[in-house]
């Protein structure tokens, strides 16, 4: 009866945002899957030459383009760095050092006393920052006469767009990216540590246990739902790694042959929208692909973490 | 390995200094074992909190140096010309920039989504959280699921979308640039996470005791639940603005028309570069460091205003069932 009568009402709260959501994220979710699929689609007219899997095989390299005749390596590559292998390059170095290092600062917070108000404020201040404007002055830091290489009497050409190397881009990119992505996992963190109880600890003082053994059998394990989130969440955003790359070099793909070091999956989407990829019109479709293929690798790990996380998370 | 092992140590020392009362059997040897550990883990914070703010020290240092201080890698800006280099930094970037402008429209696109967001944020959570309807719980579910989506692939039948309505085209006006930036930014599956389970920690008696008072739903909402769970809504309020603030990925390729652009998009554009001596251009990097300190410090400020806000609401998401 109660149900009833909220039926129509709730609905009506709800209309704003079930509007606005059907409009620019379901449906963009369905359109970008149909697109994937139409070969020589116009998105100005919305034309195409009807279903093919010709824009997967030409972003993943195995189909020529049919107005240049080429293949396309930028997505994917088996001998050179591209965009795929980038990203999960970025994924895989950033996310375990910056949740590590990310438990260790939460843990030595947790275990002070004075200044732990003064610690949490200054690790969690890279949040609210711009990722552009930092990634400027990571940019500068890391210039060919900048401070890093004033300050350890180097000569490294680190970002360097003509004699820069892959490595030393890449460890600039992933230096930026630890440093950003550091202060949410540390507050979360602390917000679980706050949440144990002192009884295990007592517990394991009575029995006796050692200091690290208290740590990897009492602290850890506890945390290890923060430590799901956190992970499930890290993966998510280290695979859409864009605007850092932005901020530290720029927007310059065509141009700039050292972007193509830092070329990530989101970049390339990007560059397939602007039309930066040569072609002589916008080309949502090869983004689109690209874009779906983004979407089933975060859709895979994350499944892939929950399904681990059975086995070891203790609630 | 050695800070590691050193933090560990202390880790668990912490209750033992804290609860055990019973020091004395513990010796001298576990007391100075302490100390010792302790001085370790204020070492390890420091180190990481100096890695962790010398880009902020070295953003603002260098707008008070000049473009040769910056390019030859100083560390410190010199005191005889920082007055002069300051002044020449801020007017410049000012300038070149159009900085008042554009931090206009950053303002003006962050506080309508702010507002936007905001209401349509209260109203659905409100429906998940209090009402009872049939699919409320699949509803909730799709809506959740939908963080899991990379915003860029919406960006790519949204760029379709927006430019079928003529909202993004190469006329496009002012209007049209902000409401293109805004509204597929309003509705956000996270903030209505984080109100419904402040809304749904609220007893269900104060329904009853407002439905006897004679409250419809509509005034139950506003006059009971809002104000009861005011600091999820300053929470929200924050987090919002200073998201919309820093946005970057969407307005880069909305907007047609450079001078309505937002300052995120701005900062990394040319007008800072100058002709250099061969004739190339050439980016001058100490009123790029301007730029960023232009576009930082009011939400750095902000951030520490309001940083209790911030952080419990932040670390409460995390914590969920």
């Amino acid at each position: 009866m109660d149900e009833e009568r909220n039926n129509w009402k709730a609905w009506l709260y709800l209309s704003p945002v079930l509007l606005l959501m059907a409009l620019f994220t379901f449906y963009p979710i369905l359109n970008t899957v149909v697109v994937s699929f139409l070969k020589d689609y116009d998105s100005t007219k919305g034309t195409s030459s009807g279903f093919s899997f010709f824009n997967y095989g030409y972003v993943l390299g195995i189909a020529a383009n049919n107005d240049v005749g080429i293949t396309n390596h930028d997505f994917f590559s088996w001998n050179s760095p591209s965009a795929f292998s980038n990203t999960m390059f970025i994924t895989f170095v950033t996310v375990p050092i910056s949740v590590l290092l990310a438990l260790l600062i939460a843990l030595a917070i947790h275990s002070i006393r004075p200044l732990k108000k003064f610690f949490q404020t200054v690790f969690f201040m890279p949040y609210v920052t711009n990722v552009i404007a930092i990634g400027m002055v990571f940019g500068v830091l890391f210039g060919n006469h900048g401070v890093v290489n004033a300050l350890f009497h180097l000569d490294t050409p680190w970002l360097d767009p003509s004699s820069s190397t892959w490595g030393s881009c890449m460890f600039v990119l992933c230096l930026y990216i630890i440093w950003t992505a550091l202060p949410y996992k540390i507050l979360i963190f602390l917000s679980g540590l706050q949440g144990i109880d002192q009884q295990y600890y007592d517990a394991a003082r009575v029995d006796g246990a050692s200091k690290m053994k208290t740590n990897l059998k009492i602290t850890v394990p506890l945390l290890s739902p923060q430590i799901l989130y956190i992970t499930v969440t890290s993966f998510i955003t280290a695979f859409k790694e864009y605007s850092s790359v932005v901020g530290l070099i720029g927007r310059s793909y065509s141009s700039d042959p050292n972007t193509h070091d830092l070329y990530t999956i989101v970049y390339y989407i990007m560059d397939a929208m602007n039309g930066n990829m040569g072609a002589s019109n916008k080309v949502a479709q090869f983004a689109s692909a690209a874009a779906v293929i983004l979407l089933l690798v975060v859709l895979i790990f994350t499944l892939l973490e929950l399904q681990i996380s059975k086995k070891r998370v203790v609630y | 390995m050695n800070k590691p092992s050193s933090i560990s140590t202390k880790l668990v020392l912490v209750p033992a200094s804290s609860k055990g009362r019973n020091s004395i059997k513990e010796g001298k040897r576990d007391r100075a074992k302490a100390i010792l550990s302790s001085v370790f883990v204020y070492l390890f914070l420091s180190a990481a909190a100096l890695l962790c703010l010398f880009p902020f020290y070295y953003m603002i240092a260098a707008s008070f140096m000049s473009y040769e201080e910056v390019s030859t890698g100083s560390f410190f800006f010199s005191f005889a010309t920082m007055g002069e280099n300051f002044i020449n930094n801020y007017t410049e970037t000012w300038t070149r920039l159009q900085f008042l402008s554009h931090v206009g429209t950053t303002l003006l696109v962050a506080v309508s989504t702010t507002v936007l967001q905001l209401l349509t944020t209260i109203l659905a959570s409100f429906a998940f959280a209090k009402l009872h309807f049939k699919g409320r719980d699949f509803l909730f579910m799709l809506v959740l699921a939908s963080m899991m989506i990379p915003g860029e692939m919406l960006a790519i039948t949204n760029y379709s979308t927006f430019s079928s309505l003529d909202l993004i085209s190469s006329h496009q006006t002012y209007f049209q640039a902000i409401l293109t930036m805004v509204l597929p930014l309003i509705s956000s599956a996270f903030y209505i996470f984080l109100l419904r389970q402040t809304f749904r920690q609220i007893p269900n008696e104060l329904y009853l005791a407002a439905r006897i008072d004679g409250k419809s739903d509509w005034q139950y909402l506003w006059k009971v639940l809002v104000p009861l769970a005011m600091p999820t809504l300053i929470t929200i309020t924050i987090l919002s603005f200073i998201s919309s603030w820093n946005s970057y990925v969407w307005p880069s390729i909305s907007v047609s028309n450079d001078s309505y652009n937002v300052i995120s998009v701005i900062i990394r554009g040319n007008a800072l570069q100058f002709a250099g001596p061969s004739g190339a251009m050439i980016t001058n990097t100490a009123w790029q460091m301007t730029s960023s300190v232009l576009t930082v410090l009011p939400i750095l400020l902000l951030f520490i205003a309001f940083r209790k806000y911030i952080m419990t609401g932040t670390g409460r998401a995390g914590i969920k069932g």
